[in-house]
């Protein structure tokens, strides 16, 4: 059957303003709105119309994390997917599943799976790292497809293209293949509720975190946070030449 | 002692500027030996640029046909190859660096510090995260290797003046070919490059139009200047993608950051919170861009901008 796996996390909503904890150890999530990391979504959403099209019959998507990102599996599950995975972490863990851990993890789904495409957000908005779609991609020896903002599938290839600092670069790659999803690549379907009641039939399938033989132990440890500098607001000016003045006067043109 | 591998950034003629950056962050760890590895078809000109920037030890020259495009899954292995004796092994955080250090990472096992802001010792590292709302301190255990991207918007360029030994190095690795350059887009050569301009005027939603956007390339004629642009322009057309400032878009630290009928989404301010001046034009006395701007001036930027090209002559 030809899958594409598409990896979703947790995290932070985007439009939640986060704060720090006040003795420096993390970052307040009690009681703050959780949801699927955007780019992630973006993933689903591309997978999805590819299944549409028919030139996939199976979504799979997977999620590492304690048992509350269950609720994202299930509007992934209500967007269109067809199963889920919850690769478990112990409730209260308080090291995170680093990049390369998680890519060893999707890498023992992606053995047991053997998708056709591995569909990954480009960057989680929590940790901000981008790592894990090319460490995925290293650790299976297959072609990485990063930033993309457009995928055309033809027979055993993808044709993406990737939003790169010089412009669009167009890359061809053969399946299958870890694709990383930029902003524009398309805009996630909103959830409607007769498809939340039929998603809380489909299979999510929980597979606990030791059980895959994965190291995970982290090689990394934050060991404080802090707020970033602030900056000071500034003058007022009146008009456009005192502005050009204050700009000279300051060695600035 | 912390022996540095830095992955240049090119096109194949020029360095790109990311890779100085990167070698003045190397060079806050003590006792740094800083070598530049240069991928290239024909590395030879990057390779002699890169040998003259300050602080650099030694270039490591690796020729080889496949590498004329950047592709990660071609030039990982190679640097994997080169890279075993080293302690840190660091690319510019460009789209060029971030496709390409986690999978060298992988390749090596080892852990990646993403978008490094500082370094406080050779096992310790500072670095955005929630983008840029929070600053993580980052340990690594002492003796690990690590990868990392580095934030250009941090860092500035290293010097001339070095006089660096070049070596050729052929590491003998079976490259994959299941990864194919096809093409890329000739973006517009005659302008700054928005990443590395030392001016940047950037237009918002305001501007109205693409013809209204128009009036952002003018002014930033006169003034010798990059154009950038907020998401909400870019998100209404009037503004391509690559020209994006802000968190989703490409983060920058230009000396002079004027911003035009930009209101100042936390999403936007990310990206420019290392500009050396910020100049806000906004006819909404009220809109967030002004708690950061230097300088702020409240107006209609269709009679303020044309006054401002009028006066910069």
């Amino acid at each position: 059957m030809k899958r594409i796996l598409v990896g979703i996390k947790r995290v932070v909503d985007y439009n939640v303003r986060i704060r720090l904890k006040p003795d420096g150890s993390g970052i307040v999530t009690d009681g703050v709105k959780m949801s699927i990391n955007p780019f992630d979504e973006i993933a689903l959403e591309e997978a999805l119309r590819i299944r549409e099209r028919g030139a996939a019959e199976e979504v799979i998507v997977v999620s590492i994390g304690t048992a509350e990102a269950q609720q994202q599996l299930r509007t992934a599950l209500a967007m269109g997917a067809d199963r889920a995975i919850l690769v478990e972490t112990p409730a209260g863990a308080d090291s995170p599943v680093e990049p390369l851990a998680a890519a060893g993890v999707l890498l023992k789904l992606v053995e047991r799976e053997q998708p056709m495409l591995v569909i990954l957000g480009k960057q989680a908005i929590d940790d901000d790292n981008s790592q894990t779609g090319q460490i995925l991609a290293a650790l299976w020896e297959r072609p990485q497809a990063t930033f993309a903002s457009k995928v055309e599938l033809t027979g055993d290839t993808a044709r993406v293209t990737r939003e790169v600092d010089a412009g669009l670069e167009t890359l061809e790659v053969d399946l299958p293949a870890v694709l990383t999803t930029d902003l524009r690549l398309n805009e996630p379907r909103y959830v409607k509720l007769p498809d939340i009641m039929k998603a809380k039939k489909k299979p999510l399938e929980v597979v606990p975190l030791a059980s895959l033989g994965v190291a995970t132990a982290p090689k990394t440890k934050v060991v404080r946070f802090d707020p970033p500098p602030q900056r000071q607001k500034g003058v007022m000016v009146k008009d456009a030449a005192e502005l050009v003045a204050a700009l000279h006067a300051k060695g600035l043109l | 002692m912390s022996r540095v591998l830095i992955i240049a950034e090119h096109d194949g003629a020029h360095l790109n500027p990311g890779t100085a950056k990167c070698v003045t962050c190397a060079a806050a760890l003590a006792d740094a030996q800083i070598t530049v590895a240069v991928l290239a078809k024909d590395p030879a000109a990057v390779a002699s640029q890169a040998a003259t920037l300050a602080g650099v030890t030694k270039v490591l020259a690796v020729a080889n046909p496949a590498n004329e495009h950047p592709m990660a899954a071609i030039l990982a292995p190679q640097i994997a190859a080169i890279a075993r004796d080293f302690t840190h092994v660091l690319g510019p955080a460009t789209t060029f660096g971030k496709d390409l250090m986690p999978r060298v990472a992988a390749l090596l096992g080892a852990p990646q510090i993403s978008e490094i802001m500082a370094i406080e010792s050779a096992t310790r590292f500072r670095r955005p995260i929630y983008a840029g709302n929070a600053i993580v301190t980052v340990d690594v255990s002492a003796g690990t290797q690590i990868a990392g991207t580095v934030r250009t918007a941090s860092f500035t360029a290293a010097g001339i003046g070095g006089n660096a030994p070049i070596e050729a190095s052929a590491p003998a690795v079976t490259l994959p070919t299941h990864t194919r350059f096809v093409a890329v887009s000739a973006a517009s050569s005659d302008r700054p490059d928005l990443q590395t301009a030392r001016r940047v005027v950037s237009g918002g939603r305001a501007l109205g139009s693409a013809e209204g956007f128009k009036l952002m390339f003018a002014l930033a004629e006169k003034l010798g200047a990059a154009v950038g642009a907020s998401r909400a322009a870019v998100d209404a057309g009037y503004a391509s993608n690559e020209l994006q400032v802000g968190q989703t878009g490409k983060i920058i630290a230009p000396e002079l950051y004027i911003a035009i009928g930009i209101s100042g989404a936390i999403q936007h301010l990310t990206g420019i919170k290392d500009a050396r001046t910020i100049v806000a034009i906004n006819k909404d006395a009220e809109a967030p861009i002004f708690e950061v701007a230097d300088y702020g001036l409240v107006g209609d930027l269709f009679e303020i901008v044309p006054a401002l090209s009028k006066l910069l002559g």
